[in-house]
């Protein structure tokens, strides 16, 4: 016998009392749901900022690799992106869209169709999100719903930057993954 | 070892107890002050436990549902009963691949099947990428806690290992300064690894997709540059729909270290062009455990470890202490499941107090379960000792007068009795242990004077 036909066979012969699935209540802030997804953002250690104050805010600084996804933003593109990933080691900044953010906790979805490469958000030095304003959703609850039965090969939740604690509990923005997260709402 | 042996072991370094004692329960505070900022807190984990008690009752079904769906997704799924089927099998990928080195992110299940020395026994090099867990394999140590694996670490501790192993500077224990060195040395393995393994916080049967949460970005590292990304799940991981997601992701972070969320949350469901996903399901105890009525309740764990923070015996005798992949209250009951001899110590290491059960998300009864197995251990084993003071103990509390007499004898000896009486080697409570002031009157005295 297969190891699966024993383990579900097991599963099988043991006595269970029917539990029903229970149904998921529609929780839900009803607040300002900008001012909560911004302090959610702080909270995490990432930034929020409108449109000019990215542009100063770049300007300012000095990232010779740059790859930007976004319609409206792909002028600030310094490369192609390269058809191997691990060419994107040297990647300093990365602007993407997310597809839309939930206001209690920060958290912004993006799929395939808005990463080129998977990787893309965790490689690069620095990460900047775009998301609409008109985009926010309350809790968990309303992103799975947003959600739905949408296929996508890859899904992903961010929240704020890599971190860490893992030396002694104290806190440590860039682990592995970007250093920094801004969000651009527009 | 026993707990109490390994226990004491560990309170040597008493400055370093205190500390482990300190910051736990500052992570215990932080989830108690976030969870209380959502007013369905409680309604939550009911949902999740009901949702968990169908997944239980329905098991078999899930499982035949999530594989097909993965299938569908293009997923390789493989099934293993323990935890050699499931070390082989991973290996058998590995060869298959030709690969001579993988980086790993943190996965309790790896750990409870011993992967590593058994991939390294086979000329695999293993680089767990966790900070925390590459911390604690520089060191050839298992984890001490399942979210933060070298919490029993100080940063000079830390500071001299990188010092040896990553040629920091000597003495410097910045954190952020250790953790760049990390950064640096682990970013070289991430772009060099063919195959990355991670293990899986949540299955869900709907979609055949898998979730897996970090706050590094470990996992993704590893997995998107890597050709193969191989799961590994413990098959008590799966829940029924997506949109439970909502009812676990609002928990999981919030009560293991009280932040609002994980900072990645990735959702595999199919493999990008080109490359391969395999997921190993593994059983190793479960399904037997499951066929326990009064324990089965474990299995709902989403291996959170806040019950770990708040437990008054993990904090002071640290996760080595219980000799157990999983340690603290949930650990102390899923371990005599898998092995009731060696584990026998666990579900004693507990007060009962219950606080375990208070912050468990998903509503685990684990000081009921504790209790349970202790019966279930002194039914096997018998414990000479303290079962002579029950005895003794059931006879006076079944006679009001003998009640009554040996109270007053106990207040009275309290008082006067030579310290060394007490704390004696004989007397295994009296071992880091102060006994209370004892009360000049009992209170049915006091309430007879007080109250006519």
């Amino acid at each position: 016998m297969s190891s699966r036909e024993d383990i579900l066979n097991s599963i099988r012969g043991i006595q269970r009392e029917k539990k029903p699935l229970p149904d998921l209540p529609d929780y839900r802030l009803g607040d300002d749901l900008v001012d909560l997804f911004t302090r959610a953002i702080l909270a995490n250690k990432g930034e929020v900022m409108n449109r000019e104050e990215f542009e100063i805010w770049l300007s300012s600084s000095d990232f010779q690799q740059i790859v930007s996804i976004p319609e409206s933003f792909q002028s600030y593109s310094t490369q192609e992106l390269p058809e191997d990933p691990h060419q994107l080691d040297n990647l300093q900044l990365a602007i993407l869209e997310a597809q839309f953010g939930v206001a209690e906790n920060g958290a912004m979805w993006m799929d395939d169709s808005q990463l080129p490469h998977r990787v893309l958000p965790f490689i690069t030095e620095h990460l900047v999100l775009v998301l609409s304003k008109q985009k926010l959703v309350d809790t968990m609850h309303q992103a799975y719903e947003r959600i739905g039965d949408e296929h996508s090969g890859f899904g992903l939740f961010v929240a704020g930057p890599s971190k860490t604690a893992d030396i002694e509990q104290s806190l440590v923005v860039g682990a592995h993954g970007a250093k920094s997260l801004r969000v651009v709402l527009i | 070892m026993s707990h109490p042996k390994a226990a004491s072991q560990f309170l040597k370094d008493q400055a370093n107890s205190h500390w482990h004692d300190e910051t736990l329960w500052m992570v215990r505070e932080k989830r108690d002050i976030i969870s209380k900022t959502i007013p369905e807190w409680e309604e939550l984990r009911n949902l999740a436990s009901q949702i968990k008690d169908n997944v239980l009752s329905n098991l078999d079904s899930y499982l035949e549902e999530f594989e097909a769906n993965a299938l569908k997704n293009g997923i390789q799924v493989h099934w293993a009963k323990d935890a050699h089927e499931h070390n082989q099998i991973v290996l058998g990928i590995l060869q298959e691949k030709n690969c001579k080195a993988i980086v790993k992110s943190k996965s309790i299940l790896t750990e409870e099947c011993h992967l590593n020395p058994y991939l390294e026994k086979n000329g695999v090099e293993v680089v767990d990428t966790d900070l925390g867990e590459r911390i604690v394999q520089f060191l050839q140590q298992p984890p001490s806690h399942i979210v933060m694996p070298a919490i029993h670490l100080k940063k000079r501790d830390i500071s001299a290992l990188f010092h040896e192993k990553l040629d920091t500077e000597k003495g410097n224990e910045d954190p952020s300064y250790l953790t760049n060195a990390a950064r640096l040395h682990l970013r070289e393995k991430f772009l060099g690894s063919k195959v990355a393994i991670t293990g899986v916080n949540f299955g869900i049967a709907e979609t055949g997709e898998f979730v897996v949460c970090t706050n590094e970005g470990n996992a993704d590292m590893g997995v998107h540059l890597a050709d193969v990304h191989i799961a590994c799940m413990g098959i008590e991981k799966i829940i029924p729909r997506r949109k439970d997601l909502g009812a676990f992701l609002r928990l999981l972070a919030r009560s293991a270290t009280g932040q609002p969320i994980t900072n990645y949350n990735s959702h595999f469901r199919s493999p990008a062009k080109g490359k391969e996903i395999h997921i190993v399901l593994v059983d190793n105890g479960r399904t037997l455990q499951l066929g326990r009525e009064k324990f089965k309740n474990s299995l709902k764990c989403i291996r959170c470890g806040a019950c770990m923070n708040t437990c008054p015996i993990y904090r002071r005798s640290g996760g080595y202490s219980y000799g157990s992949t999983v340690p603290g209250p949930i650990g102390s009951i899923l371990s005599p499941g898998l092995d009731m001899e060696k584990y026998s110590t666990l579900p004693f290491a507990s007060t009962l107090c219950g606080s375990c059960s208070d912050v468990c998300p998903v509503k685990i009864n684990i000081h009921e379960q504790l209790y349970e197995w202790r019966q279930e251990i002194t039914k096997n084993h018998g414990e000479a000792s303290k079962s002579i003071a029950m005895k003794l103990a059931s006879v006076i509390f079944k006679s009001p007068l003998a009640y009554q007499f040996s109270g007053a004898m106990m207040r009275k000896a309290v008082r006067n009795l030579p310290k060394g009486l007490i704390y004696n080697p004989l007397n295994a409570w009296g071992k880091n242990r102060d006994l209370p002031e004892a009360p000049k009157e009992s209170f049915q005295e006091w309430y007879k004077k007080n109250r006519k």
